[in-house]
């Protein structure tokens, strides 16, 4: 369970988050939307402990995660990074095995390799994959390998940033299958960050909207589309009518 | 106008300045912290090794030998202005051993080394690899700046031993082959003329200017901007930065060990 109350970030003189309230339940998949630089990404950075936030509290089953030992913490979670993140200094394998190479999780090179390329198949990478190296993979190839280095360690916790920025239709319709099939294969909590709608369908058990530094609609996704909240109906039509400011 | 706003702009300028050695001291207490606390990751350290001492030899190597070679051809036609020839041998040795090898040596590995570390570390933090870092339960001070630093700070030595014997020995060759030298004499007066503390002082040089390499290059790297702008000037900022360090480091070490 994630539970967060009243965060606050500040950049300069600009106000991202200005009291989000927000709880995730174990086990479930929480995705938030909102318009770019609403602080969708400061809000998954502050839970990570990437940012320090101004005020407010964020709890992991009741623990305050800036009291968590970091490595134990860390441990718990796995997260897909917008750009997949993938070192380029090192091949796909070591890549997901990153976590298993070194610290408290760390396995003997073998038991490692073994592991990376599982999760490599499990996202339908062979394992002809594995000694290539990022920059030589298409963008669906390396958001596979980073989704299967998020995973590599069985985390109680994934969070997925934009999963399927940059890919076309049908590539980003088979990232969110695998995000679903794996979370509940896992049993993870899950939090994503999107601004793709066909995502939010696939993918969320929930919907929490990020509007003007707060959570302005949360919901079961069931019950987004009957909604009747005006910020949150703009941005699911994709409408330039409406309460949200657009620039032109 | 503002009568005061010059000294304002000088005030400005004094506590930005002030500001940047504060980051660039507490920077560099937590790198040394962590290179003497474990975790270390051996296999960066090796690879730093290969990348800053092994891949730089050419570099430097180049270097010394046409500064060994320029410098004889210099001292000799400076020296037969008032019959004193003969000392080229020595000067070209002490002159690398104590100044050219390590100065020439710490510049064109700053320019190598500290721009690829701070491009390689900017774009690390573009493309979120950092933040990939920590949130795979890796300090990227640990994991990045540690093995660095220590790698640099102890290949710099041995390329300025490289780099002292190849720039003798470009001295040797312009020597012998244009300026009438007898090898024999020529490689006796070098010997008998070079003391151990000229040698042992540019290794220590070395060792400094390669800790303010990496230091720099990691530092403008953590501390990059934004985008493509902000990893060319971390870039930039390295390599001017280091140069400028290495080059007053070597004064004040120069001042400690031959006046002092």
């Amino acid at each position: 369970m994630i539970d967060i109350t009243g965060l606050h970030k500040t950049f300069g003189d600009n106000a991202v988050l200005r009291g989000v309230d927000l709880s995730v339940a174990t086990g479930s998949s929480t995705v938030i939307i909102g318009g770019s630089g609403t602080g969708k990404s400061v809000l998954l950075k502050c839970v990570l402990g990437l940012v320090a936030p101004d005020a407010g509290q964020i709890l992991l089953d009741g623990e305050d995660v800036t009291r968590a030992e970091r490595d134990s913490f860390l441990a718990k979670f796995g997260m897909l990074f917008q750009g997949g993140a993938l070192f380029d200094s090192m091949p796909v394998w070591q890549n997901v095995a990153f976590r298993l190479l070194r610290g408290s999780l760390k396995k003997p090179v073998e038991e490692a390799r073994a592991i990376a390329l599982a999760k490599l198949a499990r996202v339908g990478l062979g394992p002809e994959v594995a000694e290539k190296f990022p920059a030589e993979l298409s963008g669906g190839m390396q958001k596979r390998v980073s989704l299967a280095r998020a995973i590599a360690a069985d985390p109680q916790v994934i969070f997925f940033d934009e999963p399927t920025t940059g890919l076309d239709p049908i590539m980003a319709g088979v990232i969110n299958d695998l995000i679903r099939e794996i979370v509940v294969e896992m049993g993870a909590t899950a939090m994503t960050i999107t601004h793709d709608m066909s995502s939010v369908r696939a993918i969320a058990d929930r919907v929490a909207m990020l509007h003007g530094g707060k959570i302005r609609w949360e919901g079961p996704v069931a019950e987004m589309d009957a909604a009747s909240d005006p910020y949150l109906h703009q941005f699911i039509s994709g409408s330039a009518k409406g309460p949200i400011e657009t620039v032109r | 106008m503002n009568p005061l706003a010059p000294v304002a702009a000088v005030g400005r300028s004094t506590l930005t300045l002030m500001a940047s050695i504060g980051r660039v001291a507490l920077f560099f207490a937590q790198a040394l912290s962590h290179i003497l606390r474990p975790p270390w990751y051996l296999r960066e350290f090796l690879t730093q090794l290969i990348q800053i001492g092994w891949l730089s030899l050419p570099v430097v190597g180049l270097t010394a030998l046409f500064t060994g070679g320029a410098l004889a051809l210099q001292i000799y036609a400076g020296g037969s202005r008032f019959n004193a020839e003969a000392v080229v041998p020595s000067i070209v040795a002490i002159g690398m051993a104590r100044e050219l090898g390590p100065v020439l040596g710490g510049l064109m590995v700053a320019g190598r080394v500290a721009s690829a570390i701070a491009a390689e570390i900017a774009t690390m933090k573009v493309t979120e690899q950092i933040d990939a870092l920590v949130t795979l339960s890796t300090n990227p001070m640990k994991y990045l700046t540690a093995p660095r630093i220590l790698a640099a700070t102890l290949t710099l030595p041995i390329l300025v031993a490289a780099g002292d014997s190849i720039g003798i020995f470009g001295g040797y060759l312009v020597g012998t082959t244009r300026l009438g030298f007898n090898p024999v004499n020529y490689i006796q007066n070098t010997v008998d003329f070079l003391e151990f503390w000229d040698v042992a002082s540019g290794l220590v040089k070395g060792a400094v200017f390669g800790f303010i390499v990496a230091l720099m290059g990691c530092y403008h790297g953590m501390n990059s901007g934004r985008g493509a702008r902000g990893v060319g000037r971390a870039t930039t900022n390295a390599v001017v930065s280091a140069s400028i360090l290495i080059l007053a480091a070597n004064y004040l070490l120069t001042e400690l060990f031959f006046t002092a």
